[in-house]
């Protein structure tokens, strides 16, 4: 295969990844441009969503695509209400304090990671495709499904934007992310608004995952690639702003993707992290966020 | 005065814990006793001058390396190995803390935790320098030190509590000092120090490059001690450890971190005797401590007992 | 005709399209009490805030015994003489009020600390309080420990930011005999709202308003101006 056709396919990969990890990077954007504190746990509900698809999808019977729907609708609901459990039971009671919800955030990865060890095993476990349809390019095959969670996941993307410019729901998010006490004095339930946001954003990144695992597998470490890459987007677009992170997911999924395919993972991993510490030292709101 | 009596007196008793126990758990005491040292460095940052960092991994891992590689490529002996690791540690936390300290709070625990992790996958990109995942092993020269041959048990022991006891008493003398006082006003009350003629800056960078030279001792001691280092030892966990060990001791007191470390180091033990998934117990004490405990055992006895313990 | 100790120049600082500082012209003469009064909102915190370096100017020069200490951060201007005692209380709370005060003491070097902080505290009569923890103080005994730390980085300018506000009747006239022992060999730069405590404490008054000097002057041609008194003080006895 000639090198044209080889970059088209890697920027086709490229843009799968850049989806994804838009999806899950929004909610971990979502949190901290409202609640204004850092989830380390994100990518344990990611993982989270993966297992549970992976359990619905065992569980429902006939062709695949039932599984995977009910999966789409199940996962992203558990995952939505542990995380709100979570943020009632514990950043609740810890006022939201950033560096304290740090700690307790990690407290919480390890929890779920090791409660999946547990209860799923240390193996990688693969899950169905819904269809398999494969589109035939003049150099390469490719699969259909890939190009589905491309059009899924902005789909979804768009929900989330009517969600916050268009509903009420998403009103009283942006009103809370402007000011917490004027919106408590305004008569908004700030603790309710909280833990839906969080749940929001744990029931997004589980959907991320029911969209992926298709693609990829499920491992009770999965969530450690996700939870870095969207750390790295979501900063590189700037804390708290959506538009920034659906850049930043475009830029760096497309690089990830072209860079892994012609280099090393490893070796584009360290330049994204790299990256990702001197954004934050010298130009810290990002491309698009606001200078504090 | 009696600060100093009363911490001579604990390593007094450790010296003689470290005596009377049998191979398993002297063996323990030792790795107990390197973490401390780990733990100790990172509370300065941490517990007495407010600084959380996710980055200590780096640390660790420059210190372990900084005595491997030169012992097992170049036959380099555990005297000069500690050294280069000692000076490796505090070198890389201080170019780190040049960037990183132009952030705080959040970002500054993001950057950390970014270096550290450019770090580790480093570490895993050279696999034909470091061995990667599989690691060093270590023999020969770098193996003894002063005499003391530290595949024995007793002498492997003996070092370690040599160690932990300088880090200790520095540790010590450090916060009592003046500048002591002063790493508190940063964690207090950064702006009002500012306004003192403190310059926040500086500080927080000579006391993030000690603990970087705390980590890189404990790093290279640990790698000579046990004849290993491997690219585990530079992942996100040793990032976390030093922190819930301090946080379970007591963070901002001296004795916590080595309390922390001891106290997780059997309750792992214990629970990965029962199950695979033992870090859970990792992440159950982290919630625990920061919701109901955020002083740590020390901590909760210097409010109720001994007001004067530093 | 005494020295000018600190002083600005076409001082000016704006917080998005508010002009806090708009253009001020400032001289503090060597040894005085000088007042800097008017309406809330008319910059005075925010002025204070740019001599002292808590905050950069976005135009003007300012000097200190006439070096330029314009681009000089605030840690360095603490070290050439400026201290700043906070509007809001900002003490160590979690620690004694010795250590308060030894903080402020050993930034300027000294080498008898607990003689310096005995020293400092007795002048703010608080020396048998030294072993206890700050948040445990009265307001009144917090706004005097922050006066203590002033006074133990031996400045040669002190700016206070409404020092006596919280303060009662009787803690406010020990105040004002302790700043009239502080001169002429400190300066003394103070922001008030309490005129009595102006009117009888101050050498000279400065007037802001709108980010912009007033008038400035004696208290009694301060009393007498009519712009003055239109925007702050009012007329006939509410001035007393």
């Amino acid at each position: 295969m000639g090198f044209g056709p080889f970059l088209l396919l890697a920027v086709m990969e490229g843009l799968v990844s850049a989806a994804v990890l838009a999806l899950t990077a929004v909610g971990l954007s979502l949190v901290f441009g409202v609640m204004r504190v850092v989830n380390v746990a994100h990518g344990a509900f990611f993982m989270l969503g993966a297992v549970v698809a992976w359990f619905v999808a065992g569980h429902v019977a006939g062709p695949p695509v039932w599984g995977w729907l009910a999966a789409l609708v199940v996962a992203p609901l558990v995952v939505g209400a542990l995380a709100a459990l979570v943020d009632i039971s514990v950043l609740k009671r810890l006022n939201y304090e950033p560096e304290a919800v740090i700690v307790a955030t990690i407290g919480v990865l390890y929890i779920l990671e090791q409660a999946a060890l547990m209860s799923f095993g240390p193996d990688a476990r693969p899950v169905a495709a819904p269809f398999t349809l494969r589109l035939q390019l003049p150099w390469f095959g490719y699969s259909g499904y890939k190009l589905f969670v491309v059009v899924a996941a902005a789909a979804v993307l768009a929900g989330v934007w009517l969600l916050m410019a268009r509903t009420r729901f998403g009103l009283l998010m942006r009103a809370t992310q402007v000011d917490r006490n004027t919106a408590r004095a305004f008569g908004i339930n700030v603790d309710r608004v909280y833990a839906g946001t969080f749940a929001l954003g744990a029931a997004l990144a589980a959907v991320a995952a029911v969209l992926v695992v298709p693609i990829s597998q499920v491992h009770y470490l999965m969530g450690a690639d996700p939870l870095l890459l969207a750390f790295i987007t979501v900063i590189i677009g700037g804390l708290g702003s959506l538009r920034g992170t659906l850049v930043a997911a475009l830029v760096i999924g497309l690089s990830d993707g072209v860079i892994s395919m012609f280099w090393s993972p490893t070796l584009s991993k360290i330049i994204a992290t790299l990256l990702v510490a001197l954004v934050l030292v010298f130009r810290p709101q990002g491309l698009f966020g606001a200078k504090a | 005065m009696k600060v100093w009596l009363f911490h001579l007196a604990v390593l007094v008793a450790l010296a003689v814990l470290a005596l009377m126990l049998p191979a398993y758990h002297a063996n323990n005491l030792a790795r107990i006793l390197m973490l401390a040292v780990f733990a100790t460095g990172y509370n300065l940052a941490f517990g007495y001058t407010g600084m959380l960092s996710l980055g200590h991994a780096l640390f660790f891992a420059a210190g372990m390396y900084g005595a491997a590689l030169p012992v097992s490529l170049w036959g380099l002996g555990a005297l000069p190995g500690l050294a280069l690791g000692f000076l490796a540690g505090g070198a890389v936390a201080a170019a780190v803390g040049l960037l990183a300290l132009r952030t705080a709070g959040v970002s500054f625990m993001i950057v950390t935790l970014m270096f550290a992790q450019a770090g580790y996958l480093t570490v895993i990109y050279f696999n034909q320098t470091t061995g990667g995942d599989q690691g060093i092993v270590l023999s020969g020269a770098g193996r003894m030190l002063a005499g003391l041959d530290m595949t024995q048990d007793g002498p492997r022991l003996m070092v370690a509590l040599g160690l932990y006891a300088a880090g200790l008493l520095a540790a010590l003398a450090l916060v009592q000092s003046r500048f002591g006082r002063v790493m508190l006003a940063m964690r207090e009350n950064e702006e009002r120090s500012r306004m003192l003629g403190y310059d926040p800056f500086r500080v927080k960078l000579a006391v993030l490059a000690i603990s970087g030279l705390y980590a890189g001792v404990a790093g290279a001691g640990y790698a000579l001690l046990f004849g290993y280092a491997g690219a585990g030892f530079s992942g996100v966990q040793y990032s976390i450890l030093p922190m819930l060990y301090s946080l379970m001791g007591g963070a901002g007191t001296v004795l916590g971190p080595l309390i922390g470390a001891g106290a997780m180091f059997y309750l792992i033990d214990i629970a990965s005797g029962l199950t695979t998934a033992y870090l859970m117990g990792v992440g159950i004490a982290l919630v625990v401590l920061v919701l109901f405990a955020p002083r740590g055992i020390l901590g909760w006895v210097r409010e109720r007992v001994l007001p004067w313990l530093p | 005709m005494a020295a000018v100790i600190l002083e600005a120049q076409g001082l000016a600082r704006a917080f998005g399209g508010l002009r806090a500082v708009d253009g001020v012209d400032f001289a503090l003469q060597a040894g005085e009490i000088h007042a800097l009064i008017g309406p809330n909102g008319a910059g005075k915190t925010t002025f204070v805030s740019l001599l002292s370096g808590r905050i950069g100017p976005d135009a003007g020069v300012i000097r200190l015994a006439g070096q330029d200490i314009t681009r000089l951060p605030a840690h360095l201007r603490v070290r050439r003489g400026i201290a700043y005692t906070f509007q809001i209380t900002s003490i160590y709370p979690r620690l004694t009020v010795f250590d308060n005060v030894a903080l402020a003491a050993q930034s300027r070097g000294v080498r008898d600390l607990q003689a310096a902080v005995a020293a400092a505290l007795a002048r703010v009569g608080m020396g048998d309080l030294a072993g206890q923890e700050a948040a445990t103080l009265s307001y009144g005994h917090q706004r005097l420990l922050e006066l203590a730390m002033g006074l133990a980085l031996q400045p040669r300018v002190l700016i206070l930011d409404e020092p006596t506000q919280g303060l009662a009747a009787g803690e406010i006239a020990a105040f004002t005999a302790l700043v009239r022992s502080l001169v002429p060999e400190t300066t003394v730069l103070m922001i008030e709202h309490n005129m009595e405590v102006v009117m009888s404490l101050a050498h000279r008054i400065t007037v802001l308003n709108f980010g912009r000097v007033l008038a400035h002057g004696t208290p009694e041609e301060i009393r007498a101006n009519p712009a003055v008194q239109a925007a702050y003080l009012g007329t006939g006895d509410a001035a007393a």
